[in-house]
């Protein structure tokens, strides 16, 4: 299977969860085929005449799309409705450019303007006016749709997709979209997850040929001209997805989860600002751990104060009055950042990372602290530092979070220091948790096990003997979340058998009352919650 | 019949904070110069002292405005309905942009 010849398989991230399996559709890119320019007036009377085709296009695409759909396709009819923008296209053919070369222009104008926005729900605006801008084009030289003829249920795969194709194919037999490009965050995404369309992003290339496709959104694998075995494998995957989604989706949306007679919050982990879209989110009582290392690894470079705070900012906005819960740079281990992180460590788990980096790095670490400081005033923000073995460090990182909101303060700027905790991930934390002076505790129990354990999680051959469940690591659970419940201190686990529902059981006789999950796996867990509390057959 | 007693109809004005959560996007954007265009005095608007006028009937130059959540936002009108254009912006903004109505 791996030469190549069946069943060439690809991976790339999930945009919209599903499984589809159907005919492999490849769209292409719109040809540049020139057009023969005619006279001034010929040239204005085209644009006009494009103008309105694509309007009425697009009128129509709203009218049977509704909802979010509908808003989108407004925008688009609101600019081309925009008389000072449209004026500016007509002067400069008035002045001898061509009707495409005119509108072109304009609209690249515009998109170049929102593509270097700061704000990320700004920059997705960019491909729906890339879209009206290919719309119109096409209108210009008589073409039919690219996305016309295409079979119900395919797999369609294409470099990325505007917004107003996805809505012209018929999704209403299935099928899903494979993007070699793309965002988890844009409106075609946000399209695909409203409508129930699986969607895999940023595929990568892969040869453009192939007959029939499985296209698993959860796995966020693509699996070209599959063997027998590899359809079996998927459809048994699809049964178990539909299966337990439709009995956990039910749960979501009763009162929240209790587990004999106390009420068990369950809470979020993020990666990206852009996971806030996954369906069940809304569900969640608020954001348990928000990783902000996308931040470092975006672009290359290290993110500027204004990036930092527009991310931060753009959660603490979602979450409304529910707590959201960053935690500051986990660099370092086995994720190292250009010009943060130490190079050439021996045993980089045991190395300079987390807050430890963060604290050997205090400039880099204070523009994080001040756009958590500007945050802190628009929300209900708590921060906590990664990788703490000593409450010296935890004191050293306040001390500095302390001065930057000082600082912040005297020039005016709105600023507060929010509740501070620690992950306990370092058993040094767990064994001598009574020493932290933090407002809360989380419980990083992947590295934890590591650490408790001895094992690099990073080599597959102790995966058997990396158990989360061992003794030693359940006594620190539990001693961790007795002292929370002692001395009034909130204590939750975000790791990764926060979101395994066989470890569900176990962690609520430990103590914990708080549980981080990914958005995928909160109906999964608050309905193991409920069959251990006996429910699911009252109320 | 001309139509040249602009000098003598008033400019009315006013201001109002921004509270939308997302600031001037696109949802937003839209109603705003939907609801402008239905006067047919000339409206403009811009984020508190800002240098220019912007033209409320055009939603690419109130996108390009930029306006934050919790921005002030001033507005001017002058023709025949413009108080009630002006009256008409400030409670769409104030409240946020309601869904469903004209």
């Amino acid at each position: 299977m791996r030469n190549g010849i069946a069943g060439s398989s690809y991976r790339g991230r999930t945009a919209s969860i599903g499984f589809a399996h159907g005919p492999f559709v490849r769209v292409d890119q719109l040809a540049s085929t020139d057009r023969v320019a005619g006279s001034l007036v010929d040239e204005a009377l085209a644009l006009r005449s494009a103008v309105d085709t694509a309007s009425r296009q697009i009128a129509d695409l709203a009218a049977i799309a509704g909802g979010e759909a509908a808003q989108i396709l407004e925008f688009q009819v609101a600019l081309l409705e925009d008389e000072d923008f449209i004026a500016a296209i007509f002067a400069s053919i008035g002045e001898g450019a061509r009707a495409d070369a005119a509108w072109r222009s304009a609209l690249d104008e515009q998109i170049t303007d929102y593509s270097s926005a700061p704000d990320e729900y700004l920059r997705a605006r960019s491909s729906d006016l890339a879209d009206l801008r290919d719309r119109v084009i096409r209108a210009l030289q008589g073409d039919q749709c690219a996305t016309l003829g295409i079979p119900s249920g395919a797999v369609v795969c294409a470099d990325d997709l505007p917004p107003s194709q996805f809505l012209e194919i018929d999704w209403s037999g299935g099928g899903g979209l494979a993007l070699l490009r793309g965002s988890p965050t844009s409106h075609v995404a946000m399209l695909a997850r409203a409508r129930g369309v699986p969607m895999v992003v940023q595929l990568g290339t892969f040869p453009a040929t192939g007959s029939t496709a499985l296209l698993d959104g959860e796995g966020a694998t693509l699996e070209l001209d599959p063997s027998a075995e590899q359809i079996g494998l998927f459809e048994a995957r699809r049964e178990v997805h539909r299966k337990s989604r439709a009995a956990a989706r039910a749960i979501l949306r009763r009162p929240a989860a209790s587990w004999r007679g106390e009420r068990i919050k369950l809470f979020i982990n993020i990666q990206h600002v852009g996971d806030l879209d996954h369906a069940d989110a809304q569900f969640a009582d608020g954001v348990g751990l928000m990783r902000t290392e996308f931040l470092l690894t975006d672009d290359g470079g290290l993110p500027d104060e204004e990036t930092q705070f527009q991310a931060y900012d753009a959660v603490l906005r979602w979450a409304g009055q529910r707590p959201v819960t960053i935690r500051t740079f986990d660099a370092g281990g086995d994720k190292p950042v250009l010009g943060f992180t130490h190079d050439g460590e021996a045993n980089p788990f045991l190395g300079v990372r987390g807050l430890r980096l963060c604290l050997a790095q205090p400039e880099i670490f204070a523009v994080q602290l001040r756009a958590l400081a500007r945050a802190a005033v628009r929300g209900n923000l708590k921060v906590m530092f990664p990788m703490v073995t000593s409450a010296e460090e935890l004191e050293a990182g306040r001390k500095l979070f302390a001065h930057v909101v000082a600082e912040l303060q005297a020039n005016g700027i709105a600023a507060a220091l929010p509740e501070l905790g620690i992950m306990v991930e370092v058993p040094a934390a767990a064994l001598a948790i009574a020493n932290f002076k933090a407002s809360f505790f989380s419980i990083g129990s992947n590295d934890l096990a590591q650490y408790v354990l001895a094992c690099d999680r990073s080599n597959g051959a102790l995966a058997n003997l990396l158990d989360p469940l061992h003794p030693a690591v359940i006594e620190l659970i539990k001693r961790t979340a007795e002292h929370g419940r002692l001395t009034g201190t909130s204590v939750s686990l975000c790791g990764d058998m926060a979101g395994d529902p066989r470890c569900t059981s176990t962690l609520l006789e430990c103590g914990l009352r708080e549980l981080s999950v990914n958005a995928s796996t909160l109906a999964p867990i608050k309905q193991a919650v409920d069959r251990l509390s006996g429910g699911g057959t009252h109320g | 019949m001309l139509e040249t007693s602009q000098a003598d109809e008033q400019t009315f004005a006013g201001s109002v904070r921004l509270v939308h959560a997302v600031g001037m996007h696109a949802r937003p954007a839209v109603k705003l110069t939907k609801l402008a265009k239905k006067f047919q005095a000339q409206v403009s608007v811009r984020v508190a002292d800002a240098p220019e006028w912007i033209n409320a009937k055009s939603v690419a130059k109130i996108m390009a405005m930029r306006a934050a959540h919790g921005s002030t936002i001033e507005i001017k009108a002058s023709g025949s309905d413009a108080e009630a254009a002006v009256a008409a912006l400030v409670d769409l903004i104030a409240t946020d942009f309601p869904d469903g109505n004209s």
